[in-house]
């Protein structure tokens, strides 16, 4: 029963996964997130023993070694809750948007919201870790429902093409603002230039502190949004049939999602794709029940930008790639794949 | 019978008065945005920090020695006047060629990736292997054919799909994207003017070894598109209408796009992916001249004025120097958007 324009009939076995499956694929994803933490606490640009790492994670930083993975701790919570944040974010909007290419990086949310806290530092001053948030959200929020709007005029509604085009120009637009913004000033350039490819090489346990209670507000309203998501994928006509306030539970979900996309770009810069493959991945694993995809996409999120932050660290060492980048490279081969595997007249 | 032989050369008149109109408003309006070029061309070698009167700049160009002029005009302005307009040619060309042979005012090689590409090879020929200028074109356009190549590939699936090939694009552009910033982040000493350049099109600091090679690449495969405009225009028609038209489609289409993707190559590797000036150059171009002829020549004017005028917009319109992407980006994105939504307003096959 899914919807024209979303993805070829899935089997029934693929939809509703025995219970037991789940809570298999859950201990291994919780298992996978654990290991990969360690890893990333683990492994770096300077090869640490074993001593060293246990001594640092008892809070210790007398040698080098120790302070080099102390400052491997905080960073790699910032990847896993950032992380988890895209993840659930891309699946909330893919569920909102009952469109298979929704990811926050391409439907330049994350751009937006880049745009609104470059103009509020060097127009306004900006300079407190909350506000960046807050002014983050807005402008995340004001470039999704300008983007969904263009992206829904027009015969056959928000279809994934003019969603995802809609998006990529308004990606462009935003991102030509900000050299615009950015460039002149120097001091803002340059500490920009390392945000805008999008990091977590900066994390701190302050802003952590600062970002988390917006991303447990975001969190919380798009997993309340489950069971309308659930809804929405049957089409809107039918949705509202089955008692369901379509307008609210678009909305409320675009809430949620913006929320989270727009506090993990505020505080580690634009990264694409996370929202987008992690979903698709956890589809297969989960079925499609948004009461499970949604928290199986959080951790599946954490998992996947943990990871990538852990690549980017060890394959060029003693140099570091950037997360968005790595995730760019990996997210991009899968973006195409799905547009492959998608019928043209659904397109 | 007599009333027949009477209408049907007044038809055929009619007909061929309003062709011969036409060709007459489109030469005018091509001579106008000629004489514009010309115009921008001009200014930019006479205006910027210092004025130099028309006579002097005359000389410079003439070859003789004028104090301080010969520096600023000679050495400075004018290699950045010429890439301008040179690479603003090259785009508008090779960006409606590709839209003309695709069908699509979407389908321009900066958003299907192959600008990004032609960039992520010259900025990785500069920064990690540091070749020399000849070179770097030489990888621009290797890497410029090897994306084209590959998101045709990609997008072949029963037939090649207008918008599949787009969205692969896209993605294709994105990867492409972050590796150049990723090659731009390992630069030793970061440089935030040569950055812009890789990441949105500029054109400072431009010596005569960066013109050069793109004005020849220009005279040698701008003639070579310009050949095979008429074919595709029939191409325009569909591949099979052409084909039984007399058009040998796939040779054609070779081409068109080894021609196209080396003009955006030599430009990209030059200048940078000066953004949006391939996309829009042809939209641009077609609300000007209006429906029917070709489009190739219109749309390289038309992107050689916007390179001038951005350029020398961004040099001096503002407080702070712009490089010219930035200006063309901040112009360009609004126009696309609009494209989308009145696309999308008239229910068109986007």
């Amino acid at each position: 029963m899914t919807p024209v324009g979303t993805a070829p009939a899935p089997d029934p076995a693929a939809v509703r996964r025995p219970v037991r499956v789940r809570i298999l694929w859950l201990l291994a994803a919780l298992l996978a997130l654990a290991l990969l933490m360690l890893a990333s606490v683990a492994l770096g640009s300077r090869n640490v023993g074993i001593a060293d790492i246990t001594a640092a994670l008892a809070g210790t930083d007398a040698t080098l070694e120790q302070a080099a993975v102390a400052k491997r701790i905080p960073r790699t919570l910032l990847a896993v809750v950032v992380g988890a944040a895209l993840g659930l974010s891309g699946a909330v909007m893919q569920g909102v948007t009952r469109n298979p290419l929704a990811d926050p990086g391409i439907l330049g949310v994350n751009m937006g919201a880049s745009l609104a806290v470059v103009t509020g530092i060097v127009f306004f001053g900006l300079a407190a870790p909350t506000s960046y948030i807050w002014v983050a959200i807005a402008g995340a929020a004001a470039a999704a429902a300008f983007v969904y709007t263009v992206g829904a005029l027009g015969r056959g509604g928000a279809t994934p093409l003019k969603l995802a085009l809609a998006g990529a120009a308004t990606s462009a637009a935003a991102a030509s603002l900000v050299s615009a913004v950015a460039l002149p000033r120097n001091d803002v350039a340059g500490g920009f230039r390392l945000w805008q490819v999008g990091g977590v090489g900066g994390a701190s346990y302050d802003g952590i502190a600062h970002v988390l209670p917006f991303l447990a507000a975001g969190a919380a309203i798009s997993l309340l949004s489950a069971r309308s998501l659930n809804a929405l994928a049957l089409g809107d006509e039918l949705a509202a049939g089955l008692g369901e306030r379509v307008a609210l539970a678009r909305g409320g979900g675009a809430l949620g999602a913006v929320t989270l996309c727009g506090a993990a770009t505020a505080v580690t810069g634009p990264i694409g794709f996370v929202g987008l493959v992690v979903p698709h991945a956890c589809r297969l694993l989960v079925g499609v029940d948004h009461r499970w995809l949604l928290p199986f996409s959080a951790l599946l999120g954490a998992s996947l930008l943990t990871a990538a932050d852990v690549v980017g660290r060890v394959v060029a060492r003693p140099e570091e790639v950037a997360v968005g980048i790595v995730t760019a490279l990996i997210g991009a081969p899968f973006f195409i794949y799905i547009v492959r595997r998608q019928q043209v007249r659904s397109l | 019978m007599s009333a027949e032989t009477v209408t049907r050369p007044a038809a055929a008149d009619a007909l061929a008065r309003g062709r011969g109109r036409r060709a007459a408003r489109r030469r005018v309006l091509l001579g106008v945005l000629a004489l514009l070029i010309a115009a921008a061309f001009a200014t930019t070698l006479m205006v910027g920090r210092t004025f130099y009167p028309p006579g002097e700049v005359m000389r410079v160009i003439l070859g003789e020695q004028v104090p301080g002029a010969s520096f600023t005009v000679g050495t400075l302005r004018l290699p950045r006047a010429v890439l301008a307009a040179a690479a603003g040619l090259c785009f508008g060309l090779g960006g409606v060629s590709f839209q003309t042979m695709l069908r699509n005012p979407l389908a321009s090689p900066d958003i299907i990736g192959i600008s990004s590409g032609a960039s992520a090879a010259a900025a990785f020929a500069i920064v990690v292997l540091s070749l020399g200028d000849f070179e770097v074109s030489v990888f621009a356009i290797v890497a410029g054919l090897g994306v084209a190549m590959l998101i045709y590939l990609l997008a072949f699936k029963d037939g090649v799909a207008g918008t599949r090939l787009i969205l692969i694009g896209i993605g294709i552009a994105a990867m492409l994207d972050s590796v150049t910033s990723y090659v731009l982040s390992r630069a030793a000493e970061w440089d935030l003017q040569e950055a812009m350049r890789w990441l949105t099109g500029s054109l400072n600091g431009t010596t005569w070894d960066e013109a050069v090679p793109v004005a020849l690449a220009l005279a040698v495969l701008g003639p070579l598109l310009l050949s095979r405009s008429r074919d595709l225009s029939m191409m325009q028609l569909g591949d099979d209408t052409a084909a039984a038209l007399g058009v040998r489609v796939e040779r054609t289409r070779i081409i068109v796009i080894v021609a196209a993707v080396g003009l955006i190559a030599f430009a990209t590797a030059a200048a940078g992916p000066i953004a949006f000036v391939a996309f829009l150059s042809g939209p641009i171009a077609a609300r000007i001249v209006g429906p029917g002829g070709s489009l190739l020549v219109p749309a390289a004017l038309v992107g050689a004025l916007l390179v001038l005028v951005a350029d020398f917009c961004g040099q001096y319109a503002f407080g702070t120097r712009f490089p010219v992407g930035v200006v063309t980006g901040v112009l360009g994105a609004p126009y696309l958007v609009y494209l989308i939504v009145r696309t999308n307003r008239a229910g068109g096959s986007l």
